[in-house]
């Protein structure tokens, strides 16, 4: 298992040939397939495009009738955007918008250098216990959260962390350490053997062979982890609820959202724009960097 | 600095003194493997980089599972220690076995559809002129919070009741009532709910099921497809005798990582349902017995249950993986 290598990644696309018998194929099954495609594509669109109508739509007609009927009686406003970033009504989503960006960047550099130099570690460098040491982190991946929350809740609340974002940092970046060391290793094990001697035998020790040699290569694998446990960090609900359940101070969205549908359910006009305001900076953080996130879903397919 | 932050200039400054504690360790770790040097040097440059991780792995992780395992043999209040009564309780119990037929529901349902829809979606738009554009659409629920997606579904299953002027807003019960029925309380009709529910999760994972599958496909090697072709096989025979048998060991890597995600699937059912209405699965009746009911035992057992339960998947996943890498 110490071996293991990495789970494949995208191959590049198949050249796009058309011969005259893969013609004929698209002629007879095209129209079919299209159609069963878009009908797919819409199914699974809707959802969202629904409630995105709807948060442009005033308070009074979300209510009584269906975001459909906007399109025969269109009337558009931003009252709910500016609602949930009001101070009325106690949901102004801009703070907890902000827990959620101090959340998420330590939780993601944190975990990114521990994990760098522990693979380079576990790649690079003989030592005794080396494979038993290795076995153990790979094996962590499969760790349910819930299994850690309540002592690590106990713990922190005898150091006097509960309720800051140290309890969150911590913990999110525990978490997040065997798969990223795992992805790490992985790609580390690919560089060629000769350009760590060749440095070597230059007489770089391994702080430099790390900072000169390593991390230039190691980018694309650093961006995979990186968008991942972004994504994973923002969108979390169970972590933030048990460490910042207490107070709002450092609450993140999600979890101001999730208590907004529990607690004003009916409220359309704030959930509509408050879902939007949460997937808003996810959604564009994976539009713009979409092969690197899968790149890094493939790798994490243990992680428990 | 270690005192909850309540402004937003607050935040950023512990933010960033954080940050900069934490590069200051790295620095002093750095600056003592700088000096070791040679061969023997080695071990110790090794375990230096290794120190932060072992230590917050033993505590963050190993400590705290180890501790619910030994909490799980333990009352309500974690005092008196009951043997595997909270165990016989999670097996016996009319609530819990409702939790349990739920969680074999979602775990059972979620990765074949999602894995079979997937599938489908991706040998539909393969080389297809948008395929890029239809792959996003799909994949995009991937990347939102499971809060933001049971809100998005929870306006689909509004329900408003069947009087007079009243109009539904979800587009459900509209289909419901243009196709002559009655509106329903999707959320709270038994079992019902529990499908309802997991309909999110399948949104959510078929775009994860159709990328791997996708780059699966890709890989299938054009002269294989091309002499099928020539052998005149038609759409039906190409698809399950050449495309499933090659994508079959992603197939299953698809299936197994989906299964463990669904079977900790948490946030879905707290903000659909809050567990109501027979809807809680393993993962929030844990929550729930942990914080609602006080009952630390039994939370414990249920989240000790959840590792049991994902282990085998784990070693089914991995054992799959090599096999297939062995090819």
């Amino acid at each position: 298992m110490t071996t293991a290598t990495p789970v494949t990644t995208t191959p590049p696309l198949a050249a796009d040939k058309l011969s005259a018998s893969q013609i004929a194929k698209k002629r007879l099954s095209s129209p079919w397939a299209s159609l069963a495609a878009i009908v797919l594509a819409v199914l699974w669109t809707l959802p969202t495009f629904g409630l995105l109508v709807s948060s442009f739509r005033p308070e009074r007609a979300i209510k009584t009738t269906g975001w459909w009927t906007f399109f025969s009686n269109p009337t558009l406003t931003l009252d709910n955007y500016r609602g949930v970033f009001g101070e009325d009504g106690g949901v102004n989503l801009a703070a907890f918008f902000v827990n959620s960006l101090i959340i998420c960047i330590p939780s993601v550099l944190i975990p990114m250098s521990l994990a760098a130099l522990a693979a380079y570690s576990f790649a690079w460098i003989n030592f005794p216990g080396r494979n038993v040491l290795f076995l153990v982190v790979f094996a962590l991946q499969i760790v349910p959260l819930q299994v850690t929350l309540i002592p690590l809740l106990e713990i922190f609340v005898n150091v006097n962390l509960s309720g800051t974002f140290w309890t969150l940092w911590l913990s999110h970046s525990t978490f997040a350490l065997p798969l990223a060391i795992y992805l790490l290793h992985n790609f580390m094990r690919e560089v060629p053997a000769s350009l760590i001697e060749a440095a070597r035998v230059d007489g770089a020790g391994h702080v430099s062979i790390f900072f000169k040699v390593m991390l230039p290569l190691l980018t694309p694998a650093l961006a995979a982890f990186g968008i991942f446990q972004f994504l994973w960090v923002w969108n979390d609900l169970l972590v933030a609820l048990v460490f910042a359940g207490g107070g709002d101070e450092v609450a993140p969205i999600t979890l101001q959202l999730a208590n907004l549908s529990g607690t004003r359910g009916t409220a359309w006009q704030l959930l509509s724009a408050g879902a939007f305001v949460s997937i808003i900076v996810p959604v564009t953080v994976f539009l713009l960097l979409q092969r690197y996130f899968v790149r890094g879903l493939m790798s994490g397919s243990v992680k428990g | 600095m270690f005192n909850t932050a309540s402004t937003t200039p607050e935040k950023i400054l512990q933010m960033l003194a954080a940050l900069l504690l934490f590069a200051a360790v790295m620095g002093v770790i750095l600056f003592i493997a700088g000096r070791f040097g040679g061969r023997k040097g080695d071990r110790v440059v090794a375990y230096l980089y290794l120190l932060p991780v072992i230590l917050l792995l033993a505590v963050g992780l190993i400590y705290p599972g180890l501790r619910t395992i030994y909490q799980s043999f333990f009352d309500a209040a974690g005092d008196a220690f009951i043997g595997f009564d909270n165990y016989s309780t999670i097996f016996t119990d009319p609530d819990q076995l409702t939790v349990l037929r739920n969680t074999v529901f979602w775990v059972v349902l979620t990765p074949f559809v999602a894995t079979a829809i997937g599938l489908v979606y991706a040998i539909l738009v393969d080389k297809s002129r948008f395929e890029s554009f239809a792959k996003t659409l799909i994949f995009l629920p991937m990347s939102i919070s499971f809060v933001a997606a049971s809100v998005i579904w929870k306006f689909m299953y509004e329900y408003r009741p069947d009087q007079g002027n009243v109009k539904q807003i979800g587009l459900i019960n509209q289909f419901i009532v243009w196709f002559g029925g009655k509106p329903v309380q999707l959320l709270i009709e038994s079992p019902l709910n529990s499908f309802l529910l997991i309909v999110v999760m399948i949104w959510i994972q078929a775009g994860f099921a159709m990328t791997i599958l996708s780059a699966a496909i890709k890989a299938i090697p054009d002269d294989i497809i091309e002499a099928a072709r020539l052998d005149g096989v038609n759409a039906w025979s190409m698809f399950r005798k050449i495309t499933l048998p090659s994508v079959q060991p992603t197939v299953v890597v698809v299936l197994t990582t989906i299964g463990i995600g669904t079977l900790k699937v948490f946030d879905i059912v707290r903000t659909m349902t809050g567990g109501n209405f027979n809807t809680s699965v393993v993962a929030n009746e844990f929550y729930r017995q942990t914080f609602n009911a006080d009952n630390q035992g039994l939370g414990a057992a249920l989240a000790t249950l959840l590792f049991l339960l994902v282990i085998p998947i784990v070693w089914y996943n991995i054992r799959s993986l090599r096999q297939s890498e062995a090819r």
